[in-house]
């Protein structure tokens, strides 16, 4: 019986060099790394596909089935870029893992690059965490030192150079076309698939796109097997993944376990609700982007599957908790507006739908919608969905579309009261002190 | 105001190691524009030129560039950015009071589009809110100079900016023991590091509560089969 928290990646986070070099080596760091190195690359490949780790940062591809799409012997140079950029409302576990075990995801890096045949790598994390950008730079000069990077690595004739690439605050470059486009120096504007990344990426050469999270299990599933890792989780959601919890509940923050895991025993594992007479009323699996889901839903098993059969998306475990002082139509209205600033403004639905929907919306909240307004957010949600480029035009529409389907009634309830029912004081973290 | 000659060679020399980074020079425009945002405060219209100079584009690619991105100002900002993430999670626990505590309490007057839209009277302080920073377990949460204040309130909040603006020593949550002036920061971005990576925690308290639990309760990851994968 796998124990409830598995803690792999934040094992050593409570180590105060856990990000150094040192503190990494101390507790097993850069033991994965000669493993690769003596294998075939193709064999690494085949190892984290018979892991079947699937990507972390919210698609959930399968991660050594990307690998493989790298066409080989293609006389091109190929590329790994390293997502960082975490933005998604109610995502925080890349960040604290690179703040505390920076050296866990260029570990993962060299032995990626090692595997598809890059020699350059970049990390885009986003630009506005500065103690991350830090020790980031901190760790990649390190591993030079150490002969982790640069030239001829290990011995093993592999050379790798890792840029640290801060962003500089646009949601839309945590869409990997967009991300790429930016990467190149231009607009973060999202690009038309095909061609994929793989085989077009950055600077039009075979690219592999991966979020932190995935990249980091990657020594793990070297050092102790594909096996062990695929023994971990469901049957289709395999090995382990950061859970964060945030809102209301008593202890907010990272719980690392098995796919699988349920909101009710993770609530329990986070000392309860905040306020025990304020029970859940809804929450999100993986983000903003991710279709709002209620009490009913707390004993959804917590891997791809089986959120998808409750009708939303594990996404980024971005568990995000609402107790039943907050209005929905408020949370909504946020993150439209959220949606609507980071909008590039490529295509027309996600550009003016975002706009016109936050118009609505507003009037909603303030009292003034009436049923017709209902509907007409309805009809603009379902006229952005499918027909923008990018993901972020398609959750557009996820937050009220959701709120809509499980609190209709809460929502009109605005425009018989003539403004919000609901106290925004007594939702603060503050409210009962 | 042009930049003198001392500063311009001594951008031209970091520009040449931010380029030096790529396969691609054009792929340095983001940290050049970090970069001249570190010499002004803002990208001026000499910060553009020069981006514009070092790649060998032309200004209006520069600028249509560097106006698609939040983080980099058109105009003159706090010395002490300070900003409150109002996305849902944040706002709804207690971020919207927090900003507008901040906003009464600094008393200056608004302007820009409502993202970056306040700067104290004497220059110290700006207030601008901002999206989601993935800090939400220690929600609401306050950047300065993007370092992490966590768990803030609109008392910790209106505290915070007065020691900023009477110079007094504040420290990060989860950062290093010296807070950056807003252009070390930016430098810091455009890859020149300030030496002070190793300071502060690994990790903050919610970023450990399942681990504690875990140790506390005697769990762990399981071993491979047959001890170690071969």
């Amino acid at each position: 019986m796998t124990d409830t928290l598995t803690p792999v990646l934040t094992a050593h986070w409570d180590e105060p060099d856990s990000f150094t070099l040192d503190g990494y080596r101390r507790t097993g760091g850069y033991t994965a790394l000669p493993k690769a190195l003596a294998m075939q690359p193709d064999d690494v490949i085949a190892t984290v596909k018979n892991s079947v780790l699937r990507g972390r940062g919210g698609a959930g591809f399968p991660t050594g089935m990307k690998w493989s799409f790298i066409p080989q012997g293609d006389g091109k140079p190929h590329y790994l870029t390293v997502n960082a950029d975490e933005s998604e409302p109610g995502t925080c576990k890349d960040i604290p893992l690179m703040m505390a075990t920076p050296h866990t995801l260029l570990e993962g890096i060299i032995i990626t690059c090692y595997a598809i045949r890059a020699n350059h790598a970049f990390i885009y994390v986003r630009g506005e965490v500065l103690h991350v950008v830090r020790r980031l730079q901190l760790a990649v000069a390190q591993a030079h030192e150490a002969g982790y990077l640069g030239e001829n690595i290990l011995g093993s004739g592999f050379d790798l150079e890792v840029v640290v690439h801060p962003g500089a605050g646009a949601y839309i470059c945590g869409e990997e076309t967009a991300l790429l486009t930016s990467l190149e120096g231009y607009r973060g504007l999202p690009r038309n698939r095909p061609p994929f990344p793989a085989v077009e990426g950055l600077y039009a050469s075979p690219t592999v796109i991966n979020n932190v999270e995935s990249i980091a299990s990657v020594p793990s599933i070297i050092s102790e097997g594909a096996d062990w890792f695929a023994g971990l989780g469901t049957e289709k959601s395999k090995g382990y993944g950061i859970f964060s919890l945030s809102g209301h509940v008593t202890h907010p923050g990272q719980y690392e376990a098995p796919l699988g895991i349920t909101l009710r025993e993770l609530i329990d594992l986070a000392g309860g609700m905040l306020r025990p007479a304020h029970p859940i009323k809804f929450w999100t699996p993986g983000g903003s982007s991710t279709p709002l889901l209620t009490r009913e839903h707390l004993d959804v098993p917590l891997d791809f599957e089986s959120v998808a059969a409750a009708g939303s998306m594990l996404g980024t475990r971005a568990l995000q908790i609402f107790d039943d002082t907050t209005c929905v139509l408020r949370a909504a209205l946020r993150w439209t507006e959220f949606y609507q600033h980071e909008s590039c403004g490529k295509c027309t639905p996600c550009r003016e739908g975002s706009y016109w929907l936050v118009r609505t919306l507003e009037r909603l909240e303030n009292g003034e919608g009436t049923e017709e307004d209902l509907e007409t957010v309805l009809d603009v949600g379902s006229n952005i969905m499918g027909r923008a480029f990018c993901a972020l035009g398609d959750a557009v529409p996820v937050p009220i579309s959701s709120a809509i389907k499980y609190f209709r009634d809460e929502i009109m309830q605005h425009q018989k009261e003539g403004g919000c029912p609901f106290d925004p004081a007594a939702s603060t973290l503050w409210a009962d002190r | 105001m042009p930049f003198s000659d001392e500063a311009l060679a001594r951008m031209r020399a970091d520009a040449a190691e931010i380029t030096g980074r790529y396969p691609r020079a054009r792929s340095a425009l983001l940290p050049l524009l970090h970069l001249v945002q570190s010499e002004e405060g803002y990208v001026s219209d000499d910060g553009i030129a020069f981006c514009a100079e070092v790649l060998g584009i032309t200004e209006t690619e520069v600028k249509g560039v560097s106006s698609f991105y939040t983080m980099y100002k058109d105009g003159p900002v706090g010395e002490y950015q300070v900003g409150v993430c109002t996305n849902t999670l944040c706002a709804i626990m207690g971020g919207d009071e927090i900003y507008a505590a901040l906003a009464e309490h600094l008393g200056a007057d608004r302007r820009g589009d409502g993202h970056h839209d306040i700067i104290s009277a004497d220059g110290k302080v700006g207030l601008e809110r901002v999206e989601c920073n993935a800090a939400c377990d220690y929600a609401p949460v306050i950047m300065v100079n993007w370092e992490f204040f966590d768990n803030q309130t609109p008392d910790s909040a209106r505290k915070l900016v007065d020691d900023l603006r009477a110079g007094n020593k504040v420290t990060p949550t989860r950062g290093p023991g010296r807070l950056c002036t807003w252009k070390e920061a930016a430098r810091i971005l455009a890859g020149f590091g300030d030496g002070q990576a190793a300071e502060g925690p690994s990790a903050g308290p919610a970023s450990l509560v399942g681990l504690e639990l875990a140790k506390e309760r005697g769990w762990t990851a399981p071993e491979p089969a047959g001890g170690s994968a071969q």
